[in-house]
């Protein structure tokens, strides 16, 4: 890997992005949008729902949108022939990788940033830890929201392909990551497999900020879990990048 | 470029490639000396971009050895040397044509200054800060080549770099390829327009996997005794036919 190639390269994926005003406002704006519908739909009705999915929310936001969002730009990296091009150059798989993990991270940290203001200065939403923590956190679940649509583009032919990814990685996720059902709670075999998946520990990493003051020894072994995903992911993904092709 | 021995700069040896169920290139030899323009020219289908993929190390190979400049053809070494131009224009869209080359450039390591050069090469100046998408075919194509120009690569694999191209920008490209070839620089160029045969040093005819010529113009013209390229090849074409329809009956 090369420090050069790799910032050259997300510099010019934030360019790219730069042009695309709808996608970024799209990415900062939607999960504002939620957050305060969200809280608009609780905001009459007794139990303090909104409290208690709200820090979740923060955490899955992020993740979905990064996503989307790279698997779509690999899967065009891929098609239009750049992928090949690049690959003919001094370019490594890592530099193209970080180099794209660079590009989107910053982005998600703008979109956690705001998302995170939002919830808590506009929707009331109560954090009793470190408000720069709960950041901390979003930006690792984007982070892996980027690996994993990293590897997901590998298994993609087609837009329409990568798309329906998205429900296929982040649905199963999203349902067994104690949102709705606490996870201790779940079925036996369902818990053991929740316990696997990273999106559970980025939720109880964020519930984790929300109600205690002084929560780092319960955050960090999560986001130990959700790192050794996004190395994992990250890994897998490269090796779906070939340079000789049939 | 004094440290490199061979007077060849591209050798394959039995290439054997096989996409799908398909022999793309059942068993293809050939060498191509430094310094010159050659010429890769048949009908599409027939192979051409296949080895041309070989040649820049991106395509899975079968069987046989493929080495450029004295190495293993995509290894480390070469990538900075080799310049590769796809046939489907592969730049980015929505960013502009400066933007696109710099990219490339910093990729292999060189600057801003670089970039516009190989845009002045291309005749793209003018429309340096467009974004790529809203070019014509043309100038995209032109885009293109900027991006594979730009590191000024001792071997420069191009893939039918002038398709869809006016005469005058055509003749613009053949001088400039002429004049890297000048320069000791070594181009492989694809096309299925017959008439830029006149424009090479050397002519590689390759029909279905096979190279049915290798020779300068004239030698080609004298053999089939033809007066232009186009009818040569159509000669040559029809001889092979031939010959395969009689080893069939």
């Amino acid at each position: 890997m090369n420090a050069r190639i790799t910032l050259a390269t997300a510099a010019r994926i934030l360019r790219q992005l730069r042009g695309d005003h709808r996608t970024v406002a799209l990415m900062i704006l939607v999960p504002v949008v939620l957050l305060g519908l969200l809280a608009w739909i609780y905001a009459d009705l007794p139990g303090d729902v909104f409290n208690r999915i709200g820090p979740a929310l923060l955490g899955v936001f992020p993740f979905v949108v990064m996503f989307i969002v790279t698997s779509i730009a690999t899967l065009r990296e891929r098609t239009s022939g750049t992928l090949e091009r690049l690959l003919t150059t001094p370019l490594n798989k890592g530099d193209l990788m970080v180099g794209y993990a660079l590009a989107f991270g910053s982005m998600a940290f703008l979109q956690a940033v705001v998302a995170t203001g939002f919830a808590v200065w506009v929707c009331g939403l109560e954090i009793a830890g470190p408000l720069g923590l709960l950041v901390v956190v979003a930006l690792f679940d984007a982070l892996l929201g980027t690996a994993l649509g990293l590897l997901a583009s590998g298994f993609a032919r087609t837009e329409f392909q990568a798309v329906q990814f998205m429900p296929a990685f982040v649905l199963p996720q999203f349902l067994l990551c104690g949102l709705l059902v606490p996870r201790e709670l779940l079925p036996p075999a369902l818990e053991a497999i929740s316990d696997v998946l990273p999106l559970s520990y980025a939720v109880d990493a964020m519930k984790d900020v929300t109600v205690q003051t002084d929560p780092l020894s319960d955050v960090l072994p999560s986001l130990g879990v959700i790192a050794l995903w996004i190395v994992l992911s990250l890994a897998l993904g490269s090796l779906t990048l070939r340079r000789r092709t049939p | 470029m004094t440290n490199i021995p061979a007077d060849n700069s591209i050798v394959v040896e039995h290439l054997h490639v096989v996409r799908g169920d398909r022999e793309v290139l059942p068993d293809l030899s050939v060498t191509v000396p430094r310094g010159q323009v050659i010429g890769l020219l048949g009908p599409s289908g027939g192979g051409k971009s296949t080895l041309m993929r070989a040649v820049v190390g991106v395509q899975v190979i079968a069987g046989g050895t493929v080495s450029v400049l004295g190495e293993e053809a995509g290894s480390p070494a070469l990538r900075q040397r080799v310049g590769y131009l796809t046939q489907a224009p592969s730049v980015y869209g929505d960013l502009t044509v400066r933007d696109n080359v710099r990219y490339f450039g910093r990729v292999i390591g060189v600057g801003g200054d670089a970039a516009d050069r190989a845009i002045e090469a291309v005749a793209l100046t003018d429309h340096a800060d467009a974004l790529v998408e809203n070019l014509s075919g043309g100038q995209w194509s032109r885009a293109n080549l900027a991006c594979t120009l730009v590191g000024d690569p001792e071997v420069l694999v191009l893939d039918e770099p002038t398709v869809g191209l006016d005469p005058v920008l055509r003749r613009d490209l053949w001088d400039l390829f002429r004049r890297l070839a000048g320069d000791g620089r070594t181009v492989l160029v694809s096309s299925h327009v017959m008439d830029e045969a006149v424009r090479c040093d050397r002519l590689l005819l390759l029909r279905e996997g096979v190279i049915l010529s290798d020779s300068t113009l004239p030698e080609l013209l004298e053999r089939t005794g033809t007066t232009d390229a186009e009818q040569a090849f159509l000669a040559l074409i029809d001889e092979a036919a031939a010959r395969d329809g009689g080893a069939a009956a």
